[in-house]
């Protein structure tokens, strides 16, 4: 098990690779279609004008993400009345819906490290490389277990997306994740959808 | 007429907190079947883990608390009506719980309505009305994740070489699972309907996953179809999570419908391993669940 703190260094990012077992401890933050899609075209691709609390979110959010960890994940979330937040259960969203964006969000806020589940694509495995960056994936549906290492909820910003796509800032310690996509252009994703593609020709090609 | 919120909202606790037991089994069985140390057997651990720690607690098992769907099948005299009302009333309680996120969005503004009421749609209510006086209600929860990685075919599909018959179905159904990868939280369970409409179809898919993994489909042929695109599922070695290994599909279920001479649909819903469904039955004045 490595042991990985956020902010995450170059050489350590580095010196991860597919299939190490990780537990990764800091801040981090949550974000997932909404944040992205807002990222890309308030302040990477400039097709939107920022508004209301824009400018003020993405000045407070870009120290965190540098070297910092985007998480996947739209929490259950106690204490939403009383604004004393506590996650209930936290488990990774699919990540594939954010494959337009993130690289460019990576590239751009110098993150380090996407959590989510069942992999991604070409262009932020490019990412990964350039950064560098990794993917982590962590088990998806094991909500409960996972918020038990969230020891914090810091704060939050746009929780006018709703609670599942707001950013949650949190603290985790000890969070478990497995790297399937690595600085160093390895994705076990890539290695088991071929796999399983010749399987199924050979499959296809039986008679019933 | 009774007011059954309580009683719902103890339904709707249970469904996103205890997973039922055939599941549980079979996700402990397939423990066995991945290498020790591999990041399959690390997931399917971790599941079986969480499993039991959402049961003590009460909390989600998954924080995708998905669609709720409701079957309410009804004895004479009951008021679909009332009974609706009492189901959101229950559904904004188990929200205000944190049994259930928030899910309900608007498809135009994007705005979360905050406590998964919304249109006629949100939560989904089916009613049926039946023969005695017991009142039975089937919950579902069902996550996005695996939602999107549903399909639905029509048959001929000269790409797959699939044609209107079982074997045709049978090279749709595998396709729909290679496709899906990882990506609906293997492993799963596939809900397979052939025939129907577009909209038919998909419904029966969903139903079908009410039945319990170990019944047997009273229809030989469909039977031995379920169990091998279980197998061969499997031989895809997608494995848990998509990480590689043993398990893809823990069951199939499949069901037909009739269909228009024109059509020949092939509707997967594929469920998560978090499969969370659970019955409330209502007799004699008293509640009890499965």
């Amino acid at each position: 098990m490595h042991q990985v703190n956020i902010p995450i260094q170059n050489d350590v990012i580095r010196s991860l690779k597919v299939g190490d077992p990780v537990a990764l401890s800091g801040v981090m933050l949550t974000g997932r279609d909404s944040v992205h899609k807002w990222m890309v075209e308030t302040f990477i691709k400039n097709t939107r004008q920022p508004q209301g609390d824009d400018l003020e979110v993405y000045q407070a959010i870009k120290p965190l993400l540098d070297g910092g960890v985007i998480y996947h994940c739209g929490p259950v979330v106690a204490g939403l009345d009383t604004r004393q937040f506590r996650f209930v259960a936290a488990g990774p969203t699919t990540s594939i819906r954010e494959e337009p964006y993130q690289g460019e969000v990576m590239k751009h806020f110098n993150v380090r490290g996407v959590i989510g589940k069942g992999g991604m694509g070409p262009k932020t495995l490019a990412a990964c490389q350039e950064v560098p960056g990794a993917y982590l994936h962590a088990v998806g549906g094991a909500a409960s277990l996972i918020a038990q290492t969230v020891t914090r909820v810091l704060g939050v910003y746009k929780l006018d997306f709703g609670v599942p796509e707001a950013m949650w800032v949190i603290e985790v310690k000890d969070f478990p994740v497995v790297v399937t996509m690595d600085a160093h252009g390895s994705s076990q994703h890539a290695v088991i959808e071929q796999q399983s593609k010749s399987v199924l020709e050979e499959l296809l090609a039986q008679s019933y | 007429m009774q007011d059954l919120t309580e009683q719902i909202l103890e339904l709707i606790r249970l469904a996103a907190t205890d997973l039922p037991p055939d599941v549980e089994a079979a996700l402990r069985r397939s423990v066995e079947q991945e290498q020790p140390g591999s990041a399959a057997r690390g997931a399917l651990e971790t599941i079986i883990k969480n499993v039991e720690l959402s049961r003590a607690n009460s909390t989600p098992i998954c924080q995708d608390t998905g669609t709720p769907i409701f079957y309410v099948y009804y004895p004479e005299g009951w008021s679909t009506r009332k009974l609706r009302a009492q189901i959101e009333t229950a559904v904004v309680q188990a929200t205000q719980k944190a049994y259930l996120r928030p899910n309900s969005v608007d498809s135009l503004s994007g705005k979360n309505t905050g406590n998964n009421l919304g249109d006629s749609h949100f939560p989904t209510v089916h009613f049926e009305e039946v023969e005695g006086d017991t009142l039975t209600i089937d919950l579902m929860l069902k996550g996005g994740g695996c939602e999107n990685v549903g399909a639905q075919y029509s048959l001929p599909n000269s790409q797959l070489g699939a044609g209107r018959d079982l074997a045709g179905v049978r090279k749709v159904v595998l396709d729909a699972v290679h496709k899906a990868q990882g990506k609906g939280c293997a492993p799963g369970i596939l809900g397979v309907a052939i025939g129907g409409d577009r909209g038919s179809s998909y419904y029966a898919s969903k139903e079908t996953l009410f039945r319990q993994l170990e019944e047997n489909n009273p229809n030989p042929e469909l039977a031995a179809l379920e169990e091998r695109l279980t197998g061969e599922s499997n031989q895809l070695g997608i494995g848990p999570m998509g990480f590689g290994g043993a398990t893809t599909v823990l069951s199939t279920k499949i069901t037909s419908l009739n269909r228009l001479p024109a059509s020949f649909f092939v509707s997967i819903s594929y469920m998560c391993w978090a499969y969370r469904r659970r019955r409330m039955t209502w007799a004699d004045g008293k509640a009890s669940y499965a």
